[in-house]
């Protein structure tokens, strides 16, 4: 560990626009071959930060290097080291696969035979070989994100950006997204990696870096992270309108954390570690306590909950105060 | 499993990902052809656009041609349609402005600009393989109301020089609106905005313009403005040109024009492309 590298590397980095401050002094370093997730809320400054890191917007103040070249000084260099794929499909539309991969590939200035073996490979990486003389218009939303994910990787970067890759897509093409991900980075790709999801950055990232008014406020393994949000969530249904209280009290002993109940869902949620070892403890004390439950279920924070527990403030408040506290939380300190 | 990544495997049964090392006005020049090889795919997956560019110019030629002719007199012994022809040409080129920037926005807004500008290819290829991919579709486009012209009885009286210094000034006149076009996108970002603004503006320059009556008709506060707006200037130019008269000071104003459009849109569009994002 001692010997990591740093890839990406950004220094108090400020973007505004107009009177929006979009990045208020962002540090972040990420090291070679892992992969970070930078999760925060829309508008929090993730995709800025990648327009930054990607050389598409110059940053007002601050420096920022990727695999040691500076992002506005040496951008043309740098932009043959990168990959970027975004929450839209950056492709054309009325293009087929084959062509877009074969035009991406030619501008990344690969020789045209060697763009179109590559463009062969990616199609059948990713699953879209049979459609790959169709244009984009016959593509579902999943076969467009999978084939930006392969426009993102031609050249094989050694650093590749993801913004958003699932945003908006069903859960099926989300899980093959996933997937496609993961192969990714077992191949030693460092990947920097947008979401607004909490399992999203638990299933891919190493490292996880929660983001909010454009600063980095928490930052940390996952399970780390999770434990200083209070793990898992069990959440709970009781059958009965009267039986609330009496499951609070059932419940009292396994909380790490406030529990909060929500008398018109007749729900209970709390915060649990090691959740799955507790639900059969947590059954049998219902039981005992003669209350019949609807529904038992123990899930992953979800955004606002983490930002409730980092911030005090839930993720979609705007009118929330900024975090100041944060800063005197480095992430280390809790590895 | 499929290797996807920058490992050795990876390389080494993929063969080697390395890029070619051009001279940079070579690498521009090839990118720019690429940009304009995908618009050219277009036009073969979407000939409805390319009708649509067409049609428009075509219903004009036949409209005036029939319907105002007979109360139109232009004088001078040249008949409406020779007159029309040089006006109708030149508006519809007009129109690559809207066309290139209505294009440029849509593939600002889907992220496409974005993905280009993270590759390594020339920063000016994307608006250089545009512009000239749209100059060529609106060469395509005179061809064919040139064809339609003549079977209305268009008669241009022009030589071989007198042809080609028309068709480069109508060129030469395109690229610069197409230029505009551009412009206009990166400043305002959305395609119906493109499309307003410029239709704004196309409007009042084709028709208070010498393009399709003659200027001496016109109410005297409006002909300062007529006689000296470029349109005015380029259909002079090309008419005098198509119909084998002298051209006088038309020819080099035109093309004085148009050179001034690129002068100040070019440098502008490039300095715009270099900093916008979809977001």
């Amino acid at each position: 560990m001692a010997e990591a590298t740093p890839i990406i590397r950004a220094e108090g980095l400020v973007k505004r626009f107009g009177k929006t401050e979009a990045l208020s002094g962002l540090d972040l370093v990420v090291e070679q071959g892992t992969v970070l997730g930078l999760l925060g809320p829309n508008g929090a400054g993730k995709s800025t930060l990648v327009n930054i890191l990607t050389t598409l917007l110059e940053p007002d103040a601050g420096r920022a290097e990727v695999a040691g070249l500076d992002v506005v000084r040496q951008a043309r260099r740098l932009r043959a080291l990168i990959g970027l794929s975004g929450q839209y499909a950056a492709v054309d539309e009325h293009l087929t696969a084959r062509e877009n991969l074969e035009m991406f590939g030619r501008l990344y200035h690969l020789p045209a035979a060697r763009a179109r073996r590559r463009a062969d490979e990616l199609l059948e990486a990713f699953d879209l070989l049979d459609a790959a003389d169709r244009p984009l218009r016959t593509y579902s939303g999943g076969m467009r994100r999978r084939l930006d994910l392969a426009a993102g990787i031609i050249i094989a970067p050694p650093v590749l950006f993801l913004d958003e890759p699932t945003t908006g897509l069903d859960p099926r093409s989300r899980l093959a997204m996933w997937d496609m991900i993961r192969r990714l980075v077992d191949g030693g790709t460092t990947l920097l990696l947008t979401t607004q999801y909490l399992d999203e950055a638990d299933q891919l990232a190493s490292r996880i870096a929660v983001i909010d008014h454009g600063r980095v406020i928490a930052e940390g393994a996952p399970d780390e992270l999770k434990a200083r949000i209070g793990g898992d969530r069990l959440e709970l249904t009781v059958a009965r309108d009267g039986d609330l209280a009496a499951a609070v009290r059932a419940l009292q002993l396994h909380s790490r954390g406030d529990i909060q109940v929500e008398a018109e869902r007749r729900a209970v949620t709390m915060p649990v570690d090691n959740g799955s070892g507790l639900l059969v403890t947590i059954v049998r004390g219902l039981d005992a306590a003669g209350v019949p439950i609807d529904d038992l279920a123990l899930r992953r924070p979800t955004l606002d909950e983490v930002f409730l527990s980092l911030t005090g403030h839930a993720a979609s408040s705007e009118l929330a105060a900024p975090v100041e506290w944060a800063e005197s939380t480095p992430a280390e300190e809790v590895a | 499993m499929i290797a996807l990544a920058n490992t050795a495997t990876g390389r080494d049964a993929a063969g080697a990902l390395e890029p070619v090392v051009r001279p940079r006005l070579v690498s521009a020049i090839t990118d720019a052809l690429l940009v304009a090889r995908r618009q050219l795919i277009h036009m073969r997956r979407i000939p409805m656009e390319l009708v649509g560019y067409t049609a428009m110019p075509v219903m004009f030629v036949v409209l005036f041609r029939y319907v105002f002719a007979g109360a139109i007199t232009v004088g001078g012994g040249v008949s409406y349609v020779n007159f029309l022809m040089a006006g109708i040409f030149v508006q519809s080129i007009a129109f690559s402005g809207p066309h290139t920037g209505i294009t440029l926005a849509h593939d600002l807004q889907k992220g496409l600009i974005d993905r280009f500008r993270s590759l390594p290819m020339a920063p000016s290829a994307v608006l250089v393989g545009q512009t000239l991919a749209d100059t060529f579709k609106a060469a395509i486009s005179v061809v064919v109301m040139v064809g339609v012209g003549l079977a209305v009885g268009f008669r241009p009286g022009a030589n071989l020089p007198e042809w080609l210094a028309a068709i480069g000034i109508m060129l030469l006149f395109t690229y610069a609106m197409s230029w505009l076009g551009a412009t206009i996108a990166l400043v305002v970002g959305t395609p119906e905005s493109v499309d307003q603004i410029l239709m704004t503006m196309l409007f009042p320059l084709t028709f208070a313009s010498s393009a399709f009556v003659p200027v001496a008709t016109m109410p005297g506060w409006l002909q300062g403005f007529t006689r000296h707006q470029p349109v005015s200037i380029v259909v002079n130019a090309v008419r005098a040109l198509l119909l084998g008269q002298p051209v006088g000071n038309a020819g080099w104003q035109a093309t004085v024009w148009c050179l001034a459009i690129l002068l100040v849109a070019m440098p502008l569009a490039l300095r715009l492309y270099h900093r916008t994002t979809s977001r």
